[in-house]
């Protein structure tokens, strides 16, 4: 499948229509005591695409995230996945339906293996099953394929010397990598991934996000959280702005960079622009 | 002092009936805390509840011992069902405060003179452990552990209860080398990981809590038999304590780990119980004890037993804090 980025045929406006969009969400509102962290409107996830869903410091994108993926309930509001409600969903059936997430705060399965944590994530196990699993030679066969899997994504992402050492062992940003390769297990539809840069070296980072393409270009869709401009230049088809929990801003890098709510968020100077309904 | 004595009673304490008892419960535990991370504190009330389970109905209603058994596991079930719809869905340590306080209603409740007619209350109940004896094919003399003498009852429910304990551990092991396992370690290292990875922690939980229940309620039935006699009294917090105390003693969730555990801590409290008790008696012609009298003395030995054994066991989990079998690698990351 091909996509051609360049030419993104989305309205540039906070809350714009996408044709076939796999993910939209409607009214979600959370707030811890009197703050609002989380309050849009509606927005629109394009199928087949990545998205960068960036804004300050404490703008509510991990919340955000959270609420979509049934890690936390919603105050109100709505939101489908392929056109199915996903309210009240539980979050291993979010993940069961094709949604999987990644955690900004890493939860690398310490003192499991890297293989172990890796091939945890693969789905559809018959050894899960508590009368199944007893008898090896039920699941061994697909155990097996699942190990081949789990070691051609480690080999992917540069972790298949550490096959066998505890995952706690490895560094910050070997767990971003870590936990990127696991939910890859689950065979996603969508991968939401959150913050998956923050502490990878550069060098590293240019296969990542080689390797984020091959994502689409395999036919998942992508939206992640990443403070990072140059990557989100680099490979974001579509880019959306939150902050004080509000979208603010869509559109591609150059929309969203000439955007003055959006230097405003970024730069706090919220005397001056009013960034919306609240005060 | 008789040392042949001493050693061959305590050994004969680590690996009889009442040792197999200790370390069915710790299995059940191990199950809970070392593989699924869930704080249980109420172990001592799931081997209650299988004791209770085997006496009540033979002692009280001349149940054939068969249907008795199969109660026992079921009440078990039943018993981590409760616990689970009540508190796994809240935070952790809801299910440690939840498990310790139904542990101590059901001791409490069975000690209670209002159900005197049906649990014998403080007494307990006794008579019920007929078909074992019945089953038993070894002759009523027993046989000599050097100078321990083993009667034949006790001798098997040892050999019985060996052929049991290795049937469990098979089944604990297979089960957590699976698959099934691998989800109950990644809910106890963190069960957000699991959620996300599309895994039901909350039926993964339940399912560990029932089988390390049912676990604990066959050791509380080899704990009973072994005396035959059920009391309230021997379920008190300090066998769930125990149990924690023998699973790190032997490394969490290691499946030889509670058997190791046990038979270390037992054989310590044995040891040093009687090593005093000898070092203070006194005879008719030898009026003067081993142990001078302003230390200690034979009033007093009982408490000092405790604080003994606690010191050596204190000293073994210092020197080796991931126990017998434990993986130091993993002991670098205990994270909670
Ligand atoms: N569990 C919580 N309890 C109270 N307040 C919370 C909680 N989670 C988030 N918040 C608040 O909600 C707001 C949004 O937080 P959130 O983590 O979603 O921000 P973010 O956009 O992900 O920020 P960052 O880029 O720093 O990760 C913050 O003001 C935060 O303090
Ligand atoms: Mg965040």
């Amino acid at each position: 499948m091909s996509t051609d980025t360049s030419a993104v045929p989305f309205e540039s406006v906070p809350g714009s229509q996408k044709p076939d969009a796999i993910l939209v969400v409607d009214n979600v509102t959370r707030s811890f005591g009197g703050l609002t962290a989380v309050n849009v409107a509606h927005l629109e996830i394009p199928r087949h695409r990545i998205t960068a869903l960036i804004g300050p410091n404490g703008a509510g994108k991990t919340t955000l995230f959270n609420l979509l993926t049934g890690f936390d309930e919603p105050d109100t509001g709505e939101w489908k996945f392929n056109g199915l409600s996903l309210g009240g969903v539980a979050a291993h059936k979010v993940a069961r339906r094709g949604m999987v997430r990644t955690f900004q705060l890493t939860k690398a399965l310490s003192r499991m293996t890297i293989i172990d944590n890796m091939r945890l994530g693969a789905r559809d196990q018959r050894g899960e099953s508590v009368w199944r699993g007893i008898i090896r030679p039920i699941w061994a066969s697909q155990e097996q394929d699942i190990t081949q899997k789990a070691e051609d994504l480690l080999e992917r992402f540069n972790l298949a010397h550490m096959r066998d050492e505890l995952a706690g062992s490895l560094s910050g940003g070997q767990r971003k990598l870590l936990e990127m390769a696991r939910a890859l297990m689950v065979e996603p539809e969508m991968v939401m991934l959150d913050e998956p840069m923050a502490g990878v070296n550069p060098a590293l980072k240019q296969s990542l996000l080689q390797h984020i393409k091959v994502l689409r270009d395999e036919g998942r869709t992508v939206l992640f959280v990443e403070h990072d401009m140059d990557m989100v230049r680099e490979i974001s088809d579509w880019i959306i702005v939150m902050a004080q929990g509000e979208v603010i801003a869509e559109g591609t890098f150059e929309d969203v960079g000439s955007n003055s709510k959006v230097v405003d968020a970024y730069l706090g100077s919220h005397h001056d622009v009013d960034l919306g309904d609240h005060t | 002092m008789n040392w042949g004595l001493i050693l061959s009673n305590s050994v004969y304490t680590a690996i009889s009936a009442n040792a197999i008892a200790y370390m069915l419960v710790a299995t059940g535990l191990n199950v809970h805390f070392g593989y699924t991370g869930l704080l249980n504190f109420g172990q001592a009330g799931f081997a209650a509840i299988g004791a209770y389970s085997l006496s009540i109905p033979i002692s009280r209603f001349n149940w054939p011992w068969p249907c008795a058994v199969l109660l026992v596991i079921v009440s078990a079930v039943a018993l981590a069902l409760l616990l689970g719809f009540t508190t796994l869905r809240l935070r952790a340590d809801y299910l440690a405060i939840v498990t310790i306080a139904v542990a101590e209603i059901i001791r409490l409740s069975l000690n209670s003179v209002r159900f005197t007619w049906l649990t014998g209350g403080n007494d307990g109940l006794q008579g019920f452990t007929s078909f074992m004896e019945k089953l038993n094919p070894f002759p009523q003399q027993g046989i000599w552990l050097w100078k321990q003498k083993i009667d034949g009852y006790r001798l098997w429910l040892l050999v019985s209860g060996w052929v049991l304990l290795m049937v469990v551990a098979t089944l604990v092991y297979l089960l957590m080398r699976s698959p099934w396992g691998r989800v109950l370690r990644s809910i106890r290292e963190d069960e957000d990981a699991a959620r996300s990875l599309g895994k039901n922690v909350f039926a993964y939980k339940l399912q560990s809590l029932m089988i390390g229940g049912a676990i604990g309620a066959i050791g509380g039935v080899w704990l009973v038999l072994d005396k035959q006699s059920s009391q309230p009294g021997d379920f008190a917090t300090t066998f769930t304590f125990f149990s924690y105390t023998i699973i790190i003693l032997g490394g969490v969730a290691r499946v030889k780990g509670p058997v190791i555990g046990t038979m270390i801590f037992l054989f310590v409290i044995q040891f040093v119980d009687i090593s005093l008790q000898q070092a203070t008696k006194t005879t008719p012609s030898d009026p003067t004890p081993l142990l001078p009298t302003w230390l200690i003395d034979q009033n007093n030995y009982a408490q000092l037993r405790f604080m003994v054994a606690g010191f050596a066991l204190a000293a073994l989990v210092v020197f080796r804090p991931q126990g017998i079998f434990g993986d130091k690698r993993e002991q670098a990351f205990d994270v909670h």
